[in-house]
């Protein structure tokens, strides 16, 4: 039991899933002699040499399509996005060919690829850096999109997303590569489509992910003080949903608050309302509540950047809001 | 009088080609022909939908090019006018002709059409509809095979990938960048042009600013070749030397193979644009033709075995379109099957 850092956490599960199977592989800008923009990949080309972490020219449709064109044909490479709004770049290729290619290809061909890196909005990055790419890759079919949000399922999740055969969109965030954690022993490996349960409650069902949770924990500490009982969730599974969980909560507290950092139009909550609604409409005793970041460019102002997206305070009230019946 | 590009002269009379390859391009070059011929029927009779792009005229180029590789083992990467590179790559006629059918028994099980033909074990990686898509896949073939060779320790690992591609395509920088990453790493891949001279409707020399595209690999460090496409064995002759790189680790080579599309972009173009000289040009150089004078003239074929072979593979394709019409259709049930791989 040894305490990480979330960056080294990642490097862990790259470093065991490389050293288990030698089909897996890295690719991506400064991956391997600079060891990833936030140290994820540090000294391992020193390891496995310059091939299996491939410092690629800045080309990211290329470099991805070209990670394509080796999982079709049986490497399971891994694509660091220095940082995940590069991958704009790349969209095509993440959505006709990793998305589509398997089922136009009637099965022939099985994609095995993990996409990750820095997503969200940091400190004062500007817009273009602070990007939640989740929302706009979800309407495409055939990838798995997963967060991670704690150095442990950052570990157990990555090393599952690498084990798996499909297309997966491994959301890291940009402010929590320092979050420290205590690692399990031995070979963890956590699934990807399972919801985590961040804290029984019976009031309110808050759904999350990513750096959002903290945001969240941090309001149920004040909201505990006075007497109120969240139950919050971690999605990790941004697509598919784990409805298995979020059901189970939502039949035991009957009010759902989405709280997420994409923004608000199309983003994730805008499908997982809607799917909500579809399953459990009985089973509310208030409209569903979305909490989003602003319809904007993030603002490079500090404040002005607070303002874009969801604060702890704001949940505190709006959790209070509904369970008092406000809402 | 129209002014062409000079097409690069090839000295036939340096082919050695044996009776058997012979025999052996003329068939896989008819059947493309015959196929596609086919297909144009078939489309116009409403068996057939969606859009459908005829590859008539560029016979040689898919024929000189993969019968000159290892079809079935080596990998072919190609475009939505990917027919014919599927038929050379050895995917059976039926499953072609069944996939553009819609059915079940296509090489794609209905679920791709036209210009998404796969078959895995033809190690054909695709039709890809967009422009320039397949190039990086075609390129992470390539770099797979390295990989395997060098950092798995696979001696077998020497297989070589063709990147099909037209004239358009070489305006998109997937098409540069993958050029500077497969000259970069030495990477087993032959990046073929098929300049027919038109992106549908733009005419090449008004979309490129310096036209001669095999000029562009110098650029990269790498060989380029232009090639006459209308001529089997002048395509063939450049492609065992790209091939023989590629084997022998030493990197990719760029071919811009000159060549001409007989019928529109598609089976929905109205062909307008090009004038009836430009056609009448290229249509006296039908490959097929071409090679069955060649095949003639050197006591490699006689003419009544030419016919025959013609007639065999009328009877090939015949029996393909009775199997796609015999075909079933998709299950309704398995709508959702193939988005995910199975656990």
């Amino acid at each position: 039991m040894a305490e990480t850092l979330m960056f080294n956490a990642l490097r862990e599960a790259t470093d065991e899933e490389m050293a288990r199977d030698n089909t897996v592989l890295v690719m991506g800008e400064d991956v391997g002699h600079y060891g990833g923009s936030y140290k994820v990949t540090k000294d391992l080309y020193k390891k496995y040499g310059d091939l299996r972490l491939l410092d690629t020219p800045i080309a990211e449709n290329s470099f991805t399509g070209m990670a394509i064109g080796a999982a079709m044909t049986g490497l399971r490479p891994i694509i660091e996005g220095m940082n995940m709004g590069f991958l704009l770049l790349a969209f095509n290729q993440i959505a006709n060919n990793a998305g589509m290619l398997r089922y136009t290809s009637g099965g022939n061909y099985k994609i095995p690829m993990v996409i990750r890196g820095p997503g969200g909005v940091g400190r004062q990055l500007g817009a273009e850096h602070s990007q939640r790419l989740e929302a706009y890759f979800h309407a495409v079919p055939g990838l798995k999109i997963v967060a991670c949000s704690t150095a442990k399922n950052a570990k157990g999740l990555l090393k599952a997303a690498i084990r798996d055969d499909n297309p997966v969109l491994f959301f890291e965030h940009v402010l929590l590569y320092n979050l420290k954690d205590t690692m399990p022993d031995g070979d963890f490996v956590q699934p990807l489509d399972k919801a985590e349960m961040v804290r029984e409650g019976k009031d309110v069902t808050i759904l999350t992910y990513s750096r959002m949770r903290h945001h969240c924990t941090q309001a149920a500490k004040a909201l505990e003080k006075e007497g109120y009982d969240p139950e919050i969730i971690d999605l990790i599974s941004l697509k598919p949903f784990d409805f298995d969980t979020i059901g189970a909560s939502i039949k035991k507290t009957h009010k759902v608050i989405i709280v997420e950092e994409c923004m608000q139009t199309g983003g994730i909550a805008a499908e997982l309302i809607a799917a909500i609604c579809d399953r459990y409409f009985d089973e509310l005793d208030a409209q569903p509540v979305r909490m989003s970041s602003q319809d904007i460019p993030t603002p490079y102002n500090g404040t002005l950047e607070n303002l874009t997206i969801i604060q702890p305070q704001q949940i505190v009230e709006k959790v209070k809001a509904m369970v008092d019946g406000q809402i | 009088m129209i002014q062409e590009r000079p097409l690069p002269t090839f000295k036939a009379s340096t082919a050695e080609v044996s009776k058997e390859e012979g025999l052996r391009l003329y068939n896989d070059m008819v059947l493309g022909r015959t196929f596609e011929d086919k297909c144009a029927e078939m489309y116009y009779r409403g068996k057939m939908f969606g859009f459908v792009h005829l590859y008539n005229g560029q016979e040689a180029v898919s024929t000189g090019v993969i019968q000159t590789m290892r079809p079935g083992e080596d990998y072919v990467c190609s475009t939505y006018r990917d027919h014919v590179h599927a038929l050379s790559a050895g995917v059976p006629a039926r499953e072609v002709m069944a996939e553009l059918f819609g059915k079940e028994t296509g090489c794609s099980k209905g679920r791709g059409g036209s210009m998404h033909l796969f078959s895995a074990k033809h190690r054909m990686l695709g039709g890809f509809a967009f422009i320039g898509e397949g190039i990086p896949v075609a390129t992470g073939a390539a770099f797979q095979t390295k990989y395997r060779r060098e950092s798995m320790g696979d001696e077998s690992a020497d297989q070589v990938t063709a990147a099909f591609f037209g004239d358009g395509t070489s305006n998109n920088g997937q098409f540069f960048e993958c050029l500077n990453m497969a000259a970069l790493w030495k990477l087993p891949i032959i990046y073929v042009v098929e300049n027919n001279k038109w992106a549908i409707g733009m005419a090449h020399d008004r979309a490129t600013s310096s036209p001669k595209i095999y000029k562009k690999a110098e650029a990269f460090g790498m060989p380029g070749f232009e090639v006459d496409g209308m001529d089997v064995l002048a395509v063939r002759s450049v492609v065992k030397e790209a091939v023989r790189r590629a084997r022998a680790g030493e990197g990719p080579t760029l071919i811009e193979a000159l060549t001409y599309r007989f019928r529109g972009h598609s089976l929905a173009d109205p062909d307008e644009l090009r004038s009836k000289e430009e056609k009448e040009f290229w249509l006296a150089k039908d490959p097929i033709k071409r090679f069955s004078a060649y095949m003639t003239e050197h006591n490699l074929a006689t003419n009544d075995e030419l016919k025959a072979i013609d007639k065999e593979i009328q009877a090939v394709v015949d029996d393909a379109v009775q199997f796609g019409l015999d075909s079933p259709e998709p299950n309704p049930a398995d709508l959702r099957k193939y988005i995910f791989a199975e656990e």
